[in-house]
């Protein structure tokens, strides 16, 4: 069987902020990861391929910094990985991030389950699996939370806010699973040390015969028109302060008037 | 494309098994004010997908749709990824909508990428706003970067702009009995999804009634140390008839399971009281507890953002507050 697994790189989010002179993002010395639910969708291959066996090729769109969240997959386990890389291909929005993954799928071939992360915690969109999905034309199960393979076929369940479905989705196919799918497991040092020598390509937006008006800025229907900081509604917050005690008191007093105790 | 071409707002009328989603009557009632504000001329149309669903055009009269395209199918009995996203861009490419909203949920967030791919147009993902700006753009507004920014999305040049929009952001219009509009009728083909097949779907069931119908929320965010530190907001929960939920962070550490979760990637609440523990106040978050009743937020960080919100704060470390909280009142209990 042959496994495709996006992963993105994303800041590690609760430190990004605006400058406050500039109204431009603050990125200086705000932490890169491995978005964490597409470390969720590593680990759904790794154990796919340990009970099913064939091979997984991580794939990635981003600066060449962006290896870092590629090794981390071949750490794990994955076997190979692919960097999608061009400046072409920067500034792109979810339709023209999805579409050169989608060619580097078709580049790569003859797979059968590509899997990502439901979604990516920098602005959850949720898109680029389906849009890739869409591309290739094949069918999708989003939001799972288990797996397993019966001849040809992924046996899916479905984490629903109401309810559970179980899908049976002939491959090709997609799928996107949620953190309940599993524990992502850490690298160990022999992982990290193989990782090194396992094949890592690097791919330009030709290499994959991207449509020039498909990619990158150009390619992109969508834009940011404005960043800004979320407007205050309640300006008027009553603070307790004073010893603890006395401020738990005054808390309780509030428990009191709103009529909990 | 030729942009002036499209014309109108779309709405589309999420349904199962006959029932419409709630968040259909909200998306009616925004498209009204989208209408006023882009100049009147844009008609609100309810896209109706399914299999004997043409008894539910009525109400969506009632609650604002100016038309009703319905495309009846026995193929679209249940909903099914790429029949239904290829029914929906088939219409769309006939009838070119300038504006096309969706609800974000489960099926409105698997169906609409795939429309979007179809249509090669722009798709902003769980809007929380929806606006036009002073030259005159179709806006949504997202949170990003873990909740602390705001961002205003615009899809310019391509058609139909196309939106998913956060349950509960908007209020459906009080409906008017009787409202009629149009019914276009729609005749589709529509393949059976050979390779999907929903074997069984299975009620889920939860300990506890869900945090949406609680009255009463204490909430933990990424500032709780412990599973001890967690226990003791259970027991303050107890105390005052509430129960527990939590910020996004003790989901991912898998403290707590999805459905405890408060904001956008979990549930909109709108309690009588919520206390918010080590909680800095992402938009996500802000945006999902934001209208409750009465907030009391303690985190030990002047300034965050969950004092925007909240009525009361107390600038303190949650470890030495929340068992000084419970002490005073086990001690009143007890007086």
């Amino acid at each position: 069987m042959k496994i495709l697994v996006f992963v993105k790189q994303v800041p590690d989010t609760d430190d990004v902020k605006l400058d406050p002179r500039t109204g431009n993002l603050m990125r200086e010395g705000v932490q890169s990861i491995m978005n964490p639910l597409d470390a969720n969708a590593v680990e759904t291959a790794i154990k796919l391929k340990e009970e099913y066996g064939g091979t997984i090729t991580a794939i990635s769109m981003g600066p060449p910094q962006a290896d870092d969240v590629l090794k981390k997959a071949l750490a794990m386990g994955c076997d190979e990985s692919v960097l999608l890389s061009d400046r072409a291909l920067g500034g792109a929005d979810t339709l023209a991030t999805g579409y050169p993954l989608a060619k580097a799928a078709e580049k790569i071939g003859g797979y059968d389950l590509l899997i990502c992360g439901r979604h990516a915690v920098d602005a959850e969109t949720a898109q680029t699996g389906p849009i890739i999905a869409g591309f290739l034309d094949i069918p999708q199960v989003t939001l799972v939370d288990s797996v397993k393979i019966e001849d040809g076929y992924a046996v899916c369940t479905r984490l629903l806010p109401d309810r559970t479905e179980t899908v049976r989705v002939r491959m090709p196919a997609l799928i996107t699973v949620c953190q309940e799918i599993n524990t992502p497991r850490y690298p160990k040092p022999a992982g990290i040390m193989k990782a090194l020598k396992k094949p890592r390509y690097v791919w330009t937006a030709k290499d994959i015969e991207c449509d020039p008006a498909m990619i990158g800025v150009s390619g992109s229907p969508s834009m940011n028109k404005k960043i800004f900081e979320p407007p205050k509604r309640n300006t008027d917050t009553k603070y307790f302060t004073g010893p603890i005690e006395d401020v738990a008191k005054q808390i309780v007093d509030v428990f009191q008037a709103e009529n909990l105790i | 494309m030729v942009k002036e071409d499209y014309k109108g707002i779309w709405v589309f009328a999420e349904q199962e098994q006959g029932i419409l989603s709630p968040t259909v009557f909200e998306l009616l009632a925004k498209s009204h004010d989208l209408k006023a504000k882009l100049g009147g001329s844009d008609e609100v149309t309810a896209v109706l997908l399914g299999s004997d669903v043409r008894g539910l055009a009525g109400r969506l009269f009632e609650y604002g749709a100016e038309n009703v395209i319905i495309a009846e199918h026995a193929n679209l009995a249940e909903y099914s990824t790429r029949p239904y996203a290829n029914v929906l861009a088939g219409l769309a490419e006939k009838y070119k909508p300038s504006i096309f909203l969706l609800p974000a949920s489960p099926t409105g967030r698997d169906v609409a990428p795939r429309v979007m791919c179809k249509l090669l147009t722009g798709l902003t993902a769980d809007a929380i706003d929806l606006d036009v700006d002073e030259d005159g753009t179709f806006v949504q507004t997202t949170p990003n970067f873990g909740g602390n920014i705001l961002s205003h999305i615009a899809i310019p040049e391509r058609r139909p702009q196309m939106v998913t929009v956060h349950p509960k952001v908007f209020s459906p219009l009080a409906p008017v009995s009787g409202a009629t509009g149009r019914i276009i009728t729609e005749t589709v083909e529509v393949e059976a999804d050979s390779a999907y097949q929903v074997l069984e779907s299975t009620p889920r069931v939860f300990a506890g009634k869900p945090i949406a119908e609680s009255d009463v929320l204490v909430a933990g965010g990424r500032g709780i140390k412990t599973e001890e530190d967690l226990a003791m907001l259970g027991e303050l929960a107890e105390l005052i008839g509430g129960q527990v939920a939590c910020a996004r962070p003790l989901v991912d550490c898998g403290w707590l399971p999805h459905e405890k979760q408060i904001g956008q990637s979990g549930t909109t609440v709108k309690p009588k009281f919520v206390i918010n523990f080590a909680i800095s106040g992402s938009v996500q978050y802000l945006s999902g507890m934001q209208d409750s009743k009465c907030i009391v937020s303690v985190n030990h960080t002047k300034g965050a953002p969950i004092y925007d919100v909240s009525h009361y704060g107390a600038v303190e470390d949650y470890a030495k507050l929340l068992p000084a909280i419970i002490d005073e009142i086990k001690a009143r209990k007890q007086a």
